[in-house]
Order: C-alpha cells, then structure tokens, then sequence
C-alpha cells in the first residue's frame, strides 16, 4: 500500500502513540483487503455505543483512548446509545445501566464526538454528498448512504471508524471503489408496497436471499427515503447488504452494468410469507416504532393516528434527538404522550435492554427490528404495519 | 515458519493451540484470561503470557475490545498465531500492541512447544526441546 511520507511518519510514532496505533490499523486492514492508498473521509459514524453492546471492554477502551486525548478530524456522529439519554428514568430504564452509559458517552464528547446518538444522522445533520468517501458504522445508515444518497463508504467496526475518525482517513478499497458498486443480482418486485412494513417484509426477504451481494431492484414504482430506508435496513440485517440500487429511484442505478445478472423474483406469496414469519408472538406489551430512526414525517404519521385516543398498552417511537425537538415544537410529542405513547430519543428496542424493563412481545414495523430482536432482547415479535399496530392498543 | 506480519512485535512463550476458532467476547473472561466459553477445546485454560495459536476469530465485533482488555489487565497472550485473521482479532492485536501473525500452518504446532515469534520478520520458530 502507498503512503505518503507524513502517513509513515505517523506510522512510526511520530504523531504520538494513540495515532500510530489506530493508524497501524488503517493500514493493516487496507492490506488484508488489497487498498492501493489512504483517502479522506468527509465524515464519520461510530458503532458500538450502547453499553449492552460493548460492556465494560469497550468502556475501559474508549475512556483509555479519550485519556490519552485522543481527538476526531472530522464531523462524527454516534449510534444510538442503550437508553434515552435525557429521560431515561422516567421510560424505565435500569440506573446501574444509565451510570456506565454516561461514562461511555463523556468519553466519546472528551475526544471531539458529536454526542448525539441515531442510526439515521443523515436526518440530523450529518448527510454527505454524491460520491463523498465517508466511514460509517451502522448498518442501515451504511446501505442508506451508500444506496440512496449515492456516498461511498464500506461498513466499518466501532474501532476502524474509531481510527478513521481520528486520522481522518480510510483505506480504500471495496465499496469506495466504482468497480465494487456494481450490481450482482437482480430482483424483480411485482407487488403494490404500500406501508413502511411492506417495504420492510422486502427486504427482510431479499436479504435472506442475497446475503451480501448487491441488489438491483426493478418493479418498485415509487418509493420515500423513509420506505427505502425501512427497505436497506432490513437486508442489511437478515443479509450483509451494504449497497443497492433500485431502477429509476436511486441515483448510481442508471449508471451501473446490469447485463447478465441472475433474478430474484418477488411478489405476493414471498411478501405474506414473510410477514407469517416474522410473527412469532400473539400480543404485543410494547408497539415500539423508529427502527431505524423515525423522521419526522413517520412521527406525524403516528401523531394523527394517536390523537384524542387513549392508548391500552404503551407505544414508543425512537427517533434522534434532533428530529424529537421539533416533534415537540409541532405538538406531536403532546399527542402522542396524552396518549400514553413516548417518542424516545437516542435510542431503540434492539439496543436497550428491554427484556429487562418487563416487556416479552414486542410490535414492530420494522424487518430490521423484527430480525434482531428476539435474539438481541429475547422478544417475542408481531411484525405488522402501523395501522394494525396501533389499532390492536386502542 | 514464514508468514504475515499483523501486528508488529517479538514474543518467546508456550504454545496453547486451540484447533477451533475462538470467540474472544463471551469466550475470554476479562480479568483472569482464561478461557470461558462452554465446550470450548481451551475451556479452563489461562492464555496469560502463552503464545495462543488458533485457526481465526469469531462471533462479536466487541471481541477486539476484550483483546485490548485482557491486555491492560496483564492476563493477555503474549503473542498470537493464526491460520487466517480476520479483522476482530487483527483490531484487537493491533489496538493492544500483541505481537500477532498470521497465513502460518497451524497443524505443525503442538500444546507445550516453545515458540519463538517475531512478527517484525514475519516469522515462527519452534524451539527443539
């Protein structure tokens, strides 16, 4: 691999120790993966956030690393964290847990991390460009800026986007590369997608198929980013897809090769067997929507449905914090509260520790969700659309 | 024995070879070393100051922060022999400063030899006894 003579010099310490170290794994990735050269990156979003997911290793090693000042060139931004980071004793969510949560999240502010916490940043103020090299964490949010905005990035562990963040460079090789972003299979959709669910059912049921092949979709009339974010969620969960085009709707989609792929069809039968699938409980405890994080348009959506109602069972919705604060503004978080609901911030049910606030079945709309937790938060799950949802609590 | 240089380093120590992967997260208690995982062929034993030689890693990402863990707790291998790393272990050796190489035939190395690894030269040694 090529460096130039400042990287080398970073490479033998000169920069300090904290930089040769995470610069030693920059390099040491790109060899194992053939990267030509270092390139910069526009922005940065790290994983491995959420207490229940790093535990007290990971702690220890973020609090090392923001002793030793370490510090991050670039916009960064942070998955959601295990609990609302503001109201989190008044959702329930264990004190003992919000303790070594905090701890996480004042590590990543000492080193310069913008201590908001969303799988959606490009909804709250971290969106790249077309054809921006960035080095993103998050599943959904790698296939969403790769897919929809047309972004480059390959999906980075909590630690590479960590040591990208702070030398402000990623190797590049993979999905940085226009040869990589080409499409190696087909999937034609014949099938009216309606709800975020249905979008949802999609992609639970390609990414099965496909694992972590790219996907090229035709058939899909028309789609919102929130659908087509509900759509790359979900094969970036029950597959490894980081990338995937859709005809007419995505941007790179008129610009890669498309001859000779092999087909995947999809329609009606694959759709409800789906949802059959992911149904694995009777009654919901919790609906809880925002997987991945709501924009403000999915809030609304929920508001309507929920106003002058008064809810039996509790519904939450996750969102950003960013996204909440003008929910609150429009009125929508009254609504929703009145009605025993919660627009939760910073957080989501995969991430928190909801198996141990009570809850066993859990209503989603979300293939993502609907895949992760019963292994995650050893939930029961009723896969439905929101109407379905929300009408079963009334 | 030559091989890949993962993280750079030498370390002279007493195989422990585990003919399976391992999991360091849910695999590895932190604070003592040794290795936890139910079933596993290692389970019982303490990595502590060994040279661990195992085909590659497994399981979660967070598996690198428990390398970087037992490091910081003085219970960690001294150095780290695979037939194939992947980035969990590498992200941890590296992060950790564990001399580790890898593309070595791990077959040839048997509990109890006296490995000599210099990572720096990419290179294996086993000790006649």
């Amino acid at each position: 691999m090529h460096l130039t003579k400042e990287e080398e010099k970073t490479l033998n310490g000169e920069n300090g120790e904290v930089m040769e170290r995470l610069f030693r794994l920059l390099v040491r990735l790109g060899e194992i993966y053939g990267a030509d050269k270092m390139i910069p990156v526009g922005s940065v979003q790290v994983a491995g956030v959420s207490y229940k997911s790093i535990g007290d290793p990971g702690t220890e090693f973020l609090e090392d690393m923001a002793s030793k000042d370490a510090k991050v060139k670039v916009l960064t931004y942070l998955n959601p964290a295990g609990m609302d980071l503001e109201n989190w004793k008044e959702y329930g969510f264990p004190a003992d847990f919000a303790k070594n949560q905090l701890k996480i999240m004042n590590a990543f502010k000492k080193m310069g991390i913008v201590v908001t916490s969303t799988c959606t940043p490009y909804l709250a103020g971290n969106l790249p460009r077309f054809r921006e090299h960035i080095a993103w964490s998050e599943s959904s949010a790698v296939s969403f800026s790769n897919s929809v905005i047309g972004a480059r990035t390959n999906r980075e562990g909590g630690p590479s986007a960590l040591a990208a963040a702070i030398c402000g460079v990623t190797p590049n090789y993979g999905l940085h590369l226009w040869e990589k972003r080409q499409p190696t299979v087909k999937v034609d959709v014949d099938f009216d997608l309606n709800y975020n669910s249905d979008f949802g059912a999609l992609g639970y049921f390609v990414g099965k198929q496909v694992k972590n092949k790219i996907p090229y979709f035709t058939g899909i009339k028309s789609a919102n980013t929130d659908q087509l974010k509900a759509l790359g969620a979900a094969m970036a969960a029950s597959g490894a897809v980081a990338l995937y085009h859709v005809e007419g709707l995505t941007p790179e989609a008129d610009l890669v090769e498309k001859k000779g792929l092999e087909t995947i069809s999809v329609g009606k039968k694959e759709i409800k067997e789906t949802y059959g699938k992911l149904n694995t409980g009777k009654e919901p405890d919790i609906v809880i929507l925002g997987c991945p994080h709501a924009s403000l348009r999915e809030i609304s959506a929920l508001a309507d449905r929920l106003d002058g109602k008064r809810l039996k069972k509790p519904v939450w919705i996750c969102t950003s914090r960013m996204v909440k604060e003008v929910a609150e503004r429009m009125g929508y978080n009254e609504i929703i509260t009145k009605a025993g609901g919660a627009i939760v911030a910073d957080t989501c049910m995969v991430v928190s520790p909801i198996e141990k606030m009570g809850y066993k079945t859990t209503g989603v709309n979300s293939g993502k969700a609907a895949n992760y937790l019963p292994g995650f938060c050893k939930q029961e799950v009723c896969f439905a659309n929101i109407d379905d949802l929300v009408e079963g609590q009334l | 024995m030559k091989g890949r240089m993962i993280s750079p380093g030498k370390a002279e120590g007493e195989a422990i070879v585990s003919p399976e992967p391992i999991g360091f997260y849910g695999g590895i208690d932190i604070k003592t070393g040794i290795v936890i995982e139910k079933g596993h062929p290692l389970e019982g034993k303490s990595v502590k100051d060994k040279i661990l030689v195992f085909p590659c890693g497994k399981g979660s990402t967070v598996g690198s922060y428990v390398i970087y863990g037992i490091k910081k707790n003085g219970v960690a291998p001294a150095g780290i022999i695979n037939k194939e790393t992947e980035t969990i272990v590498a992200t941890g050796a590296i992060l950790a400063g564990i001399p580790c190489i890898d593309q070595i035939d791990i077959d040839k190395i048997k509990n109890g030899d006296a490995i000599v690894l210099d990572a720096d030269n990419s290179e294996v040694k086993i000790k006649k006894s």
